[in-house]
């Protein structure tokens, strides 16, 4: 076995015992706890009146464009942490830092661009 | 063979108990912060001494406690989701150094690994607010998927400035890299990951998506008993994550003089803890497009500049 995948092996079994402390947890509150259902106790809080409608009622979504914008810019930003390992290399130097500054220039125009669309003012 | 297993089982078992342990201790010292500074006294019964034993009563009570499952709900993802909040922090300990060889593993991509997998914790809060079929709940949940992708990209790029800073992505590698002057240097990078790390966590003054006085503690309205207390303890442990990674990533981890390094690493994770409690009890809690505002007008361009600072700087020395 190799260490690159036995570390990740680590990881894995960590996330085993993760799953098993919360389940173990839930388990323990299964065995202690009382259960006794009723219709009104079972009904979606509301501040004590009955429900009107449903919970996944629609409503108007205003977070969709910051979704947009997150997407461009997250897309982009993964591709700075190889960059970021080797920009200093021997044999990097300069080029690689206006490279940077491109880059950061399109991010900056991206939000500047969306800012003067007035995306950030809430209307 | 056997002695590499059984090293890596005494890691996994530091890890967990950490996990299980540094949460409570930070519960404990945000009841008791708190209460002081607003001249109270917090809990004082449980235990005896101050209340120490106030949280281990709580669990004790949570554990009893009914779990009710609302008729409306979408019954498998609600019970799903306190874990998806929870585990992926105990996950990420994983890859924190608290001293020079003590880490549980060293991957080579521990940066973006750590990035990727607390990004999972919110995924829980959104599974909860959409499961819970309550109006509240659904708008806390859209509330935490936006502050999700507004505060992700600060995170993302002030974490980034640091791997430029040490040319590696592990973040032991980081601390061995570190020294005393990245402080001024890493400074700007070094509070926007701190700052976009708080929202991230829902904490105070970012805690829009739970906001108890308004929207009811938003997806967790519909939340009892264990499953309840699952969440506050994946708030609790994301405090002590978004500190150890602060510590690890820009304040030299382990570093420090006279006293041994894992006590530093500690020291610093307590007080970044402390900070995050004073945070809460100073500032009034950001309306939505404050929030919305101050990561894309503020944040965002202050890490641009953190970064065109660590590459000027990194390629001129």
């Amino acid at each position: 076995m190799n260490g690159y995948f036995s570390s990740y092996l680590t990881v894995a079994v960590l996330l085993a015992i993760g799953l098993a402390v919360v389940s173990g947890a839930l388990l323990v509150n299964r065995l202690l706890r009382p259960h006794r259902p009723t219709p009104e106790k079972l009904l979606t809080y509301e501040c004590g009146v009955d429900p009107v409608g449903e919970g996944w009622a629609q409503s108007q979504v205003r977070y969709y464009v910051f979704t947009y914008l997150y997407v461009v810019f997250a897309v982009d930003a993964v591709f700075l942490f190889p960059w970021a390992t080797i920009f200093a290399a021997p044999g990097f130097g300069v080029a690689t830092l206006v490279e940077m500054f491109v880059f950061l220039a399109f991010i900056a125009l991206g939000i500047l661009y969306a800012w003067r669309k007035r995306v950030l003012t809430w209307t | 063979m056997v002695s590499e297993v059984l090293d890596i089982a005494v890691r996994l078992v530091v890890i967990v108990v950490v996990f299980l342990a540094l949460p409570l201790v930070v519960g404990q010292m945000e009841h008791k912060a708190m209460a002081h500074m607003q001249s109270r006294l917090g809990p004082m019964y449980a235990g005896r001494f101050h209340g120490w034993a106030q949280l281990i009563a709580d669990g004790v009570k949570f554990v009893q406690k009914e779990d009710v499952i609302p008729a409306a709900a979408d019954r498998r993802v609600f019970a799903l989701a306190p874990a998806v909040a929870l585990v992926p922090y105990l996950v990420v300990l994983v890859v924190i150094p608290v001293g020079p060889g003590l880490f549980g593993v060293d991957l080579d991509a521990g940066l973006f690994f750590v990035l990727a997998v607390m990004g999972v914790g919110v995924l829980g809060a959104i599974m909860a607010g959409w499961a819970s079929a309550n109006k509240y709940s659904m708008l806390g949940g859209m509330r935490a998927a936006a502050q999700l992708v507004s505060y992700e990209l600060p995170l993302v790029l002030a974490a980034s400035s640091v791997a430029m800073a040490a040319g590696t992505l592990s973040l032991n590698g980081i601390v061995e890299q570190w020294r005393w002057w990245w402080l001024p240097w890493q400074a700007i990078g070094g509070v926007v990951f701190f700052v976009a790390g708080l929202a991230e966590l829902r904490r105070p003054p970012f805690d829009m998506p739970i906001a108890e006085s308004e929207i009811i503690m938003g997806p967790m309205t519909e939340y009892t008993g264990l499953r309840f207390a699952l969440f506050m303890l994946a708030e609790y442990a994301g405090i002590v994550v978004l500190s150890a990674l602060t510590t690890v990533l820009f304040l030299g981890g382990w570093h420090g003089p006279l006293l041994p390094g894992p006590v530093w690493t500690l020291l610093k994770v307590l007080a970044l803890a402390f900070v995050v409690i004073w945070v809460r009890v100073s500032y009034p809690r950001l309306r939505e497009d404050q929030l919305q505002k101050l990561a894309w007008v503020g944040l965002v361009p202050l890490a641009l500049l953190q970064l065109a600072l660590t590459g000027v700087v990194k390629l001129a020395l």
